[in-house]
């Protein structure tokens, strides 16, 4: 490993997303957005809906954008296990409106608790979505 | 001695049907690749995953309140099995070892005093228990060979828990063929519920001293959060090394009967050949005969 960077992965159920080494790695956590550095203490943290921003240099290299999920850290590497993740560059607008409306249209049909959390969860992810192309 | 049209018959139709396995076997071949990566691409999650529980699991355990997912219901009564199957036929053994299998756990454990439960993955699985153990099964899942994301073993899993939480059962234990090689399937049993931090390897057993996390939020908040998640990440594990299983048992066994059909052919094109050979004889013969008596 290159002295000075992190090594960051991140993982959605159905592939290795993104496997490399960075300068430093901003991540939304559930309690607020935490940046990783090269020597972080060892830490372990849960997601909220969000964008990742992994720094090259000082710039921001690439944004991704995830849905829910954890995060592990230690010092020599950040892992990410995403519940869902897009590149935010790939991502399209139309298609995020539709996906709110249709979560929206879920959460006035749902018609027990179980089915109104689920399409809370996924209104709640569109939106987070929205906000990050603003 | 057959005659010569019923065996011409007969050939042409294990020609046919020789055809049919070829194909099969071809299109098995390019489905297995295909479930291959799938099952591949997914183990890097699983793996993190399991890293990140096990860290965790070794700073919760020994607090009170853990999750039941995690600590079990402190009984051991009853146990629900997750039997993992194929929709289709015509792969072999692949479904019969795996409910051959699960029947001589399920009489084990009822020898034992112990109540099981059956959930059904799969269409042969649970028309083969459906025989002798139709009232263990509550709950079948079939369809998975369409289109399988992530999200349908969410709802298993989601559906696993409810029954979980709701005291339905203490352990649950997954069955599934694990993809060895194209030729070889292993029958698997692996516990899912409570958790079970799979054994560490050597090497990290050996290295150095297990970091101390920082949590945020709290452990058993993540923990709560991550456990139905694990579990999840589990079955789909579970299924997708099955149905790279399936097709590598399918064209393994399609393989065996191509060559077979080719034998059939041989054989049954020898005896053509012979017959039609005593039926020229003959003739000739009774030419020959009629000839000379004249």
């Amino acid at each position: 490993m290159a002295e000075g960077k992190v090594s960051f992965e991140l993982v959605s159920p159905d592939r290795l997303l993104l496997s490399t080494e960075a300068d430093m790695v901003v991540v939304p956590g559930a309690e607020g957005d935490f940046g990783v550095l090269p020597g972080h203490a060892p830490f372990i943290s849960s997601l909220r809906s969000g964008v990742i921003d992994v720094y090259d240099g000082v710039k921001v290299g690439s944004r991704i954008f995830v849905a829910d999920g954890f995060a592990e850290v230690t010092p020599e590497r950040c892992t990410v296990l995403a519940g869902e993740a897009v590149p935010l560059d790939g991502i399209d607008r139309a298609a995020v409106d539709k996906r709110l409306a249709d979560a929206e249209l879920d959460l006035r049909d749902a018609s027990d608790e179980r089915e109104r959390a689920k399409a809370q969860t996924a209104a709640n992810v569109a939106r987070a979505l929205l906000e990050a192309l603003r | 001695m057959a005659n010569l049209k019923t065996l011409r018959l007969r050939i042409r139709s294990v020609r046919s049907t020789q055809k049919i396995t070829r194909a099969m076997k071809m299109v098995a071949a390019s489905k297995l690749r295909r479930a291959q990566e799938r099952a591949e691409a997914a183990r890097p999650y699983a793996l993190r995953m399991e890293r990140m529980l096990r860290s965790l699991a070794g700073s919760v355990a020994s607090v009170d309140g853990a999750p039941k997912l995690i600590a079990g219901t402190g009984q051991d009564r009853t146990h629900l099995l997750l039997i993992i199957t194929s929709d289709r036929g015509l792969c072999g053994g692949f479904n019969t070892s795996i409910v051959r299998a699960a029947r001589a756990r399920i009489a084990e454990m009822k020898g034992a005093g112990k109540i099981v439960k059956l959930f059904c993955v799969g269409r042969k699985g649970r028309d083969q228990l459906r025989r002798d153990h139709g009232s263990a099964i509550i709950g079948t899942i079939d369809g998975i060979d369409r289109g399988l994301g992530f999200h349908k073993a969410e709802d298993i899993g989601q559906r696993l828990v409810d029954m979980f939480e709701g005291g339905e059962f203490d352990v649950c234990t997954v069955v599934f063929n694990r993809f060895k090689s194209v030729i070889a399937q292993v029958v698997t049993f692996q516990q899912l519920m409570p958790f079970q931090a799979p054994p560490k390897d050597a090497a990290e057993a050996s290295g150095a001293p297990k970091a101390i996390y920082e949590f945020e939020p709290d452990e058993t908040e993540i923990l709560a959060d991550l456990l139905p998640r694990n579990l999840a990440v589990q079955i789909y594990g579970s299924i997708l090394e099955s149905q790279a299983s399936e097709q590598g048992a399918r064209m393994t066994a399609m393989d065996n009967a191509t060559r077979n059909a080719g034998d059939m052919i041989g054989r049954l094109t020898m005896v053509y050949n012979r017959t039609r050979q005593a039926v020229i004889t003959r003739e000739i013969i009774e030419i020959v005969s009629g000839a000379e008596a004249l």
